[in-house]
């Protein structure tokens, strides 16, 4: 099993965007849940998300504090402590920016970081900031969790072909740094 | 055969309340339950489901319109949550002492206060004694298998009594996972359409629920009580019909983990009983005899069974996801005390309580709860109650 957090604002499309991987774990014959994390409800307010997948059932119902994957969705978020606490080891890291790994202080446990301006992809394609379906086009790339082609149906018959190319943009652009 | 669909547990709970058809659906929108109702209506108003949908201005409207309903001979359906449960508690308790079947969701939340809109099972433990029969689910496909089991429990004649279908709020009501959806020829084969008993009838006017002395009410508390334990059998049989239907038995009033030679046991009620799972695999694992008894239904309480599961074993902790004033404990950790004769000879065993208020009710904790049965096993008597906090 894979622990992965989100970690994005409110009106990001965090919850969209975890509903459709775990659309697609199902839709190939695996296994996915997502938890969301419900604070205040407002736009621009932190929000986070708990996401499994594994090959056999999912049993546990709980809150995520050693994830295998971290996927942030806004930079400043960085800067809260409960961003990057409790990475695994040689953990994932995948983050929405325009900045270098130092800069974002990525901490030293990450074994990868990944990347992406997916606020800019947003913006050529849709003129705002939706940075969700790139953000899924970028997860692709780096991990083999979902069947990409699967996900890009669901992003498509989700929020249409646009973002499929979105996704498809975010999957050649991400960047990724072995330590 | 079905389809495997990813849902919400709310998404898992509509779908299998309209494939049930009922005649009519009356509800107030309440926070973690919302999407229950909104899908329902979004079915009736786009025609995919032939039911009367009636919008009220509060709960305690919500359950009057379908005791109506349900008294002239309607299948119904309500959903609520905590501060909604305590506003409908009037019509509730009327609901099941007036003996007429129906099936309500609780999406179960913390009660205010302090203020709080999240997870917790305090709503539904607090009205197990008003006479309807409550179940807990643990995961979104038991959450939808239950809305057909709960109409066929709650119309059986032995029965008649409504029942509750109970989940986690947020760690169940918008959890995302696969199940399988039944088709409606499935469903229909496998729940007879309603011929409900129409004690309202425009054409044969009559009053129901006339003030009644205490002679006959205490009549009816009887029957009523001895429904309940009807009902324990009948929950059975309807678990067997539904797993030779569909292929999935639940073990009807409760769920034995790897319980045969355990020696410590954790009980569990809804979606913390996954995590505990896991966590009596990874005690196997350390050598640890470690089981676990999933409290599926509350009311009635399966006190037989329970004692029967627990025989021989050793210690057991009963963790619950609310509290029970005045006995400084959680509420099932006391009535799986009544439920067991001479408790404090035979068992070390204490009460865990955790995930109040939307906090986690951890995979820590239930690794926690194991460690100290194992520690304590050998010590019978009961153990100071066990706070499961995250800091």
């Amino acid at each position: 099993m894979k622990e992965i957090r989100l970690h994005g604002r409110g009106g990001q499309g965090v919850v969209k965007a975890s509903h459709i991987v775990v659309k697609s774990a199902v839709a190939g014959n695996s296994y996915g849940q997502f938890i969301p994390f419900f604070g205040v409800e407002r736009k621009g307010s932190p929000v986070f998300g708990f996401l499994r997948l594994s090959g056999t059932p999912i049993r546990r119902k709980t809150q995520i504090y050693n994830p295998d994957i971290l996927v942030i969705f806004d930079d400043s978020l960085v800067k809260l402590p409960a961003t990057y606490a409790g990475l695994k080891d040689g953990g994932v890291v995948l983050i929405n920016s325009t900045k270098t790994a130092e800069e974002l202080g990525v901490p030293a446990q990450a074994g990868e970081v990944a990347i992406v301006d997916a606020s800019g992809i947003s913006e050529e394609l849709f003129g705002r900031n939706m940075p969700n379906t790139s953000m899924l086009g970028a997860l692709a790339k780096i991990t083999d969790l979902v069947d990409k082609e699967i996900l890009f149906n669901e992003i498509a018959a989700a929020f249409g072909e646009k973002n499929r190319v979105a996704a498809q943009t975010a999957y050649d652009r991400v960047v990724v740094e072995k330590k | 055969m079905g389809v495997i669909k990813a849902m919400t547990g709310n998404t898992a709970a509509y779908t299998g309340a309209a494939l049930c058809r009922p005649d009519l659906i009356a509800a107030y929108p309440i926070t973690p339950q919302s999407s229950v109702v909104e899908g329902l209506a979004g079915l009736v108003y786009n025609g995919k489901l032939d039911s009367n949908f009636v919008q009220v201005e509060s709960e305690h409207s919500a359950m009057s319109v379908v005791q109506g309903a349900a008294a002239a001979g309607g299948r119904v359906f309500t959903a609520t949550s905590a501060q909604g449960l305590a506003l409908m508690y009037e019509p509730y308790f009327r609901m099941s002492t007036l003996r007429i079947p129906m099936v309500m969701a609780i999406a179960t939340r913390e009660m205010t206060s302090p203020e709080t809109i999240w997870s917790g099972q305090q709503d539904a433990m607090s009205v197990r004694d008003a006479g309807w029969i409550q179940m807990f689910c643990e995961s979104n496909q038991e959450i939808l298998d239950m809305m057909m089991q709960a109409y066929m429990i709650a119309e059986d004649e032995r029965v008649h009594i409504p029942v509750n279908v109970c989940y986690d709020g947020f760690y169940s009501s918008h959890l995302m996972e696969g199940l399988d959806v039944p088709t409606q020829e499935e469903v229909d084969e496998f729940l007879p359409k309603y011929d409900g008993y129409a004690y309202l009838d425009p054409g044969h006017p009559q009053a129901l629920d006339p003030l009644t002395p205490g002679n006959l009410m205490m009549h009816y508390r009887k029957e009523h009580l001895d429904a309940m334990e009807r009902a324990l059998d009948v929950i059975e049989e309807v678990d067997a019909k539904f797993a030779a239907k569909f292929g999935r038995s639940y073990g009807g009033c409760l769920e034995e983990y790897r319980c045969e030679d355990a020696e410590v046991v954790l009980v569990t009620v809804g979606g913390m009983s996954g995590t505990g799972k896991d966590a009596v695999d990874a005690a196997r694992e350390k050598g640890i005899k470690a089981g676990l008894i999933k409290l599926r239904f509350v009311r009635p309480f399966p006190a037989k069974r329970l004692a029967a599961a627990l025989e021989g074993k050793k210690a057991f902790a009963v963790v619950d996801r609310s509290v029970c004033f005045g006995w400084n404990q959680g509420p099932m950790h006391m009535e799986t005390k009544a439920a067991v004769a001479d408790v404090d000879a035979k068992f070390c065993h204490f009460s865990a309580i955790g995930g109040l208020g939307g906090a986690d009710l951890s995979y820590e904790h239930m690794v926690q709860c194991i460690d100290k049965l194992e520690a304590m096993k050998n010590e019978p008597g009961e153990k100071e109650t066990f706070w499961l906090m995250a800091d």
